[in-house]
This record gives C-alpha cells, structure tokens and sequence, in this order.
C-alpha cells in the first residue's frame, strides 16, 4: 500500500523509461487521479457513463426536449404509427416528415394508418411550440426538436391509445424512472452504511445476528415480496406518496447489498497499518470513521451504487408494468409498458415497446459504468 | 486425517445448517404472515364484503364467527400466527381462498408443482450454459469469443426476463401468427395427464425456461470466469504443465475442480432470482405455474392465498440453499470445519 506501483497506463507515454519528471507524475498523483486513468481505458464503461449523462440530461430538460407535453392528447391521431424522418429535400438539407390519411373499416370503425407521401410536414432543430414550463416556474415554448408548424402531426415513435406522442411520454417518464433508482439506492446506501459498520465495527455477537438477517433477507426471492408489499399501497393514495412507497420497498431489500460491501471493507481496513496508526495516535472514533476509513473506501461504495441502480430501475418497471407500482396520470417507463401487456395490442402497435429500450439502454449503460468504476476503484492493483 | 473424524464433522455440520435452514425459514414465515396482517381489516369482512358484492349467498354470521375461530381472528396477533403456522405445519390448512372459492391448499398443490419443475429446468439450463462458457472465456482471455460472450453478458444481465418475455410474444404473434402462451397446446389443457400432454409440455416448457434462464446465465458466466481466472496463474499449473499433463486434463482436474466452490456457492443468490423471474414471466406469459396467482391473488388482497404462495416460493429458495451448502461441504472438506 505504501509504495506506488508503477502504472501501466498506455494514456501516459513515458518518452524514455528513466526520465525523472515523467515518472513522478504517476508516483504523485493522487487516488482520484489514478482512478480517473484507469477509468478512462475501460472504453465501453466511458460509453456506458455518457450515456448515463445524456439520459439525466433529458431528464432534467424534459420540457425542453419533449415536442410536446406527455398528457398532450388528439383523438384524431390514435394509435398513429411512427414517422421515418427524412432528411433531404431536393438534395438540399430540409428534414420532412410525411403526413397520415387514414381509412375507416365500415364495420368496426377502427382506424387504419398510412403514410401519405404527397403531405410533407417540415421539422427542424429548436422550433417554437407547446408553451411550457420549466421545472414548473421558468416559462417557454423552445423545443429541441419537432415540426415547424405545431398544428401538423409529428410522432416520431408513434401515438399511443389517445393520441398521445410516444417519445414525449418516454423523455417525461425518465424524471421517474431514473429517480425513483436514485431515491432507493440512497435509502439503501444510508441503511447499508449504517448496519454494515456497525456490522464491521462492533463484530461479535452483533455482527453475527446482522449477517444471519442479511442470509434470511436475501433467500426470500424479491419480486413476491415487492408485489405483496405494493399490492398492500391504498389505491387513493397521492402519486407523491406512491412514489415514495415504492422507493421504500425496492431499498428494504437493496440496501442488503451494500450492508456487505461496507462490512468487508470496515473488517479489511481494521487490519490496515495506517488505521493502527491513527488509533494509536489517539483519534476520536468518529473521526476514525469519517477521516480515515471512509474516504478509503469511498470509491468502492460508489461503484457498488451504481451497480445496485440497474435493479432499482428494473425493479420499479416490473412493479409498474405489473400495475401495482405507480399507476396513470403519472408516467414511467412500466406505467407506459403496462398497455402492451395485451399481446393483440402489442401485435398491433408494436411501437408501444419503445420505452423498453430505453429501460435497456440506460440499465446497460449503468453496468457497464459500474463496471469500470468497480475496476477502477482499486488503481493500485 | 481418519475417516471417523471427517464422517462426525460431516454430522456436525449437517446439524448446525439444518437449525440454520429451520430459523430462516421460521423468520420466513413470520415474512409471510405479516403480509396477511397489512391490509385494513380481517379476512373475514374482506370475504364478506366480497361476497355481498358478488351478490352471491351471503356469509352466515355462525359461519363468520366459526372462520374467525378456527383463524383466531380475535385473538392477538401472536395467538393467530400460532394458529395459522400450526394449521400449515399439522394440518395442511393454508386457509380459504375467496376468490377462487376454494382451499388455498389445493391452487398450492395444483400451482407449485409446475413451479418447481419450471425453476429446476431454468437452473439447470444455467449451469449447462454458465459453466462450459465461463470456462472458455477465462482460458481464451480477451479473444473475439471472450468479448462477445462478456457483451451477450451484460445483456442478458440487463434485460429482464419479462421484457424478453414481451419480444417472444411480438415475434410470435407477428411472424407465427400465434402468441406463444401457456404450458399447453389448446386440445391438452384441460385434459388429465398423459404421456402426450407431458409431451406437449415439454415443446412449450423450453422458451419461459430458456427466458427466465437468461438473466442468471450472465451472472454465472462472470462468476465462473473471474474464479477460474484467479486459479490459472497460480504456481500449481504451472507444476502441472511442466509435468506433461495435456491442457484439457489439466485445466479440468484442477483449476476447474477449484473454481467450482465459490460457483457452487452461487446458488444461494441465483435460487431466488429464478423463483422470481419465474414469477414475472409466468404471468406475462399467462403459464399455470404461481405467478399468475400470487398476483391475482395479490391484486384483490386474497391474503391467505398470497402468504401461502410466499411462504412456500421462499421455503424452496432457502431449502435450494441449504444443498448448496451441503454440496460445497462435500466439495470443500475445509468448508465444514468452520
């Protein structure tokens, strides 16, 4: 531990192998910088974290980057399918969508789509349309992209069963989404620190009833218990309050996980010289923890965190596509994906499996980000 | 090192991991009553409420005030756990299911067999995939097999089995022009079991077992990889080569041999992700296995129904554990001794 070994780092060329000032720069440089270098040659984990990026991005600009709001409803367009977007004009670079016709079956009235090619609807980048407002108080009309005219139809991954934009409810679904990961993994990494430490720290007869618990908890399969326990949330109950519910039940089980990676870590470190030290030297306990043990396995929680987010996420989709999460007007990925729940639907409209590629993509991204930061975490090895 | 002794510490530990299984499955059951006991009201005004909803015959209040005496729902709540856990454990009583007007116990028996032989194939079908490639991928390190397998990894890691479950049933309706749906072809499903139903089954079994499969498959692959990784440096092989073993003799007796344990020992935490895959996937893809019924079940508060389910979907993961544990120990002579 005490002595750097050398870094294979192909991102820092040692011109010549024995020059002085080059070599100091890895001896010097600090944990983090270290970490960032290994970090940086897991290429698909640097993948996996921009992606991670880009999806909160939109899910912070929402408003902005959504064509139109996700309760934005017109009966005209029901179940109107996706518009390929086309980018030349007569050579030149105009992008157009076509616009529908549709023809009515006499008998059952249902509404069957085409794409009528002699309707071009031109779109572009930052167009003026629905007025909206961000984060609830910042008042505009820019979108990021969508038609030039508002009044003409654009649904780039078609329209649901009222006419509602596909794509706009997957962007505004992400605020849910991805949060509800975030909430219940840092309920599950409060409740891991504290009971993995004391777990770690205290040892004997407490660390044993501790890790018994943790056995029990996580021998009980997840969904069963997850389902019964939503299925046990009151129907009249706010959506705030539903969200919060949910987080809470997919981090009673969570935070088991990462209750043992703290353990292992405070067990290990009690071993370490440096913390001999400290002791001896007198440090109050508290600063022993927060000071000297934390920071040293801090990149190993961050790593576990990320990875724990995925099954959050996933979690959240099951219960909600299962319809005991969260339930319409709000909008997540599984509250969307609770309408292809009927096979003739899905068969019908296959566009409506949308949002399970972003769930897919975004739970990817994580593992791989996780991935890498777990590889990274330890840049002395 | 005579065999008496390891036979008594063999005894030993099959002692203490048997307590062990009977505690956890004790708090287990605890787990599972407590779902009963969350919803507002008892048992027997929900079935009332119910009933006169139905319209159909109204409960008797002698019949109520017997129902509540045989759950002791009158008593406290440690009085009506012992009941419900003595009628389980004596008598076979799961209680009464109210909405599919009959005894818990028997949509138990009829359910979980199916259940269990749906999680036992996927698990299988984990093994025999998870091991043959996580060897391959460790001894051909960073080849073009390696990556793509690592990739196909992280995807069955990151799509959940229902999902999947959701593209079959697109693909199938769009390019069969059938969903792939439940367990049996349409001219078998209520009929009594034959060979040719069992048949049958089989033709339907392998997609939600290869579906729910997937998902572990992944997680294995890595395990088996990362272990078999860690033995290939070590100096033992190296002895072993310089010997003139073959490669395949080699890598099989040994370093194989050693990275199995913790792989064995991985079946504490895939056991409970296939039951709950199992879940999920039967209820998208409507099988007559316990998903669609811990969920019906669940959805109109069919409480008994539901912690029975529970109860027993757990008790199979603990019990999955617990031969585990007793594979690793005959595996491992060390394991036992601690």
């Amino acid at each position: 531990m005490a002595q750097v070994p050398l870094v294979t780092d192909p991102s820092i060329e040692f011109a010549d192998p024995f020059d002085k000032a080059e070599h100091t720069q890895a001896e010097v440089a600090s944990q983090w910088k270290l970490m960032w270098w290994k970090f940086k040659r897991h290429k698909m984990a640097v993948v996996g974290g921009i992606v991670v990026l880009m999806f909160y991005l939109v899910a912070l600009f929402a408003e902005f980057v959504a064509p139109v709001h996700f309760t934005s409803y017109n009966e005209t367009y029901v179940y109107a399918p996706p518009q390929e977007i086309h980018l030349l004009q007569n050579g030149r670079f105009s992008p157009y969508v076509f616009g529908y016709r549709f023809e009515r079956d006499p008998a059952s009235f249902k509404k069957t789509w085409f794409i009528d090619e002699s309707v071009i609807i031109p779109v572009g980048f930052f167009v003026s349309g629905e007025p909206y407002k961000l984060w609830g108080f910042i008042p505009g009309n820019w979108h990021l992209f969508g038609s030039k005219n508002p009044e003409e139809p654009f649904y780039l991954l078609g329209a649901d069963k009222s006419g509602r934009d596909v794509f706009s409810r997957i962007v505004y679904s992400s605020r849910i989404s991805l949060t509800v990961g975030l909430a219940g993994v840092t309920i599950s990494l409060l409740l891991g620190i504290l009971i993995g430490g004391i777990s770690g720290l205290v040892g004997g007869a407490v660390d044993n009833a501790i890790q018994r618990l943790i056995e029990i908890l996580i021998s009980v399969p997840t969904l069963p218990l997850w389902l019964a326990l939503a299925a046990v949330v009151p129907l009249d109950w706010t959506p705030v309050k539903v969200y919060f519910m949910i987080t809470v039940i997919l981090s009673l089980i969570g935070w088991t996980g990462l209750a043992r990676v703290v353990r292992s870590k405070f067990l290990a470190l009690r071993e370490e010289d440096f913390i001999l030290a400290a002791i001896l030297d007198g440090v109050p306990r508290s600063r022993l923890i927060f000071r000297h043990m934390i920071p040293s396995f801090l990149s190993h929680i961050i790593a576990s965190v990320t990875l724990a987010i995925p099954g959050m996420i996933l979690g959240e989709t099951a219960l909600s596509f299962l319809g005991l999460g969260l339930r319409e007007p709000v909008v997540s990925w599984g509250v969307m994906l609770r309408e292809t729940q009927k096979v003739t639907v899905l068969a019908t409209y296959p566009w409506l499996l949308w949002p399970a590629a972003a769930v897919i993509i975004v739970v990817l991204a994580l593992n791989f980000l996780g991935d890498g930061l777990r590889d990274a975490a330890d840049p002395y090895q | 090192m005579d065999l008496e002794r390891e036979v008594e510490d063999m005894w030993k530990f099959l002692f203490r991991r048997t307590l062990a299984m009977l505690f956890t499955v004790w708090v287990v059951s605890i787990i599972s009553f407590a779902v009963i006991q969350l919803p507002p009201g008892d048992y027997v005004t929900t079935l009332m409420s119910q009933m006169v909803s139905q319209g159909g015959r109204e409960l008797t209040p002698e019949y109520a005030e017997q129902l509540r005496e045989l759950y002791g729902l009158n008593e406290s709540m440690y009085v009506q756990y012992g009941k419900w856990i003595t009628n389980i454990i004596f008598k076979g009583q799961f209680g009464y299911s109210f909405v599919y007007k009959r005894d818990a116990v028997e949509l138990i028996t009829e359910r979980m067999p199916m259940t269990f032989a749906l999680s036992m194939s996927s698990f299988v079908l984990v093994w025999v995939i998870a091991l043959p490639i996580g060897i391959y991928s460790a001894v051909r390190k960073y080849s073009i097999g390696d990556y793509i397998f690592t990739f196909l990894g992280f995807i069955g890691l990151a799509v959940p089995s229902f999902l999947l479950a959701l593209i079959l049933l697109f693909v199938s309706q769009k390019y069969l022009g059938q969903a792939m749906i439940g367990l049996f072809s349409q001219e078998f499903a209520d009929a009594a079991w034959s060979w040719d139903k069992f048949v049958d089954m089989l033709k339907h079994l392998w997609i939600p077992t290869i579906l729910i499969g997937l998902g572990g498959t992944a997680g294995l692959i890595r395990t088996m990889r990362a272990n078999l990784l860690d033995e290939l440096n070590k100096p033992y092989v190296e002895t072993a080569r310089a010997k003139g073993l073959s490669e395949t003799r080699l890598l099989l007796k040994y370093p194989v041999r050693h990275a199995l344990n913790p792989f064995v020992s991985t079946i504490g935490w895939t056991l409970p992700n296939l039951v709950a895959g199992e879940v999920i996937v039967a209820i998208v893809l409507n099988l007559p296995t316990s998903g669609p019924v811990l969920y019906r079940a669940l959805q109109s508060q069919d409480m008994f129904v539901a912690a029975g389910f529970i109860l027993l979907l757990s008790i199979l993961t603990v019990i999955g554990t617990f031969i585990s544990d007793l594979l690793l120990a005959v595996l491992d002579p060390r394991i036992r001794l601690r």
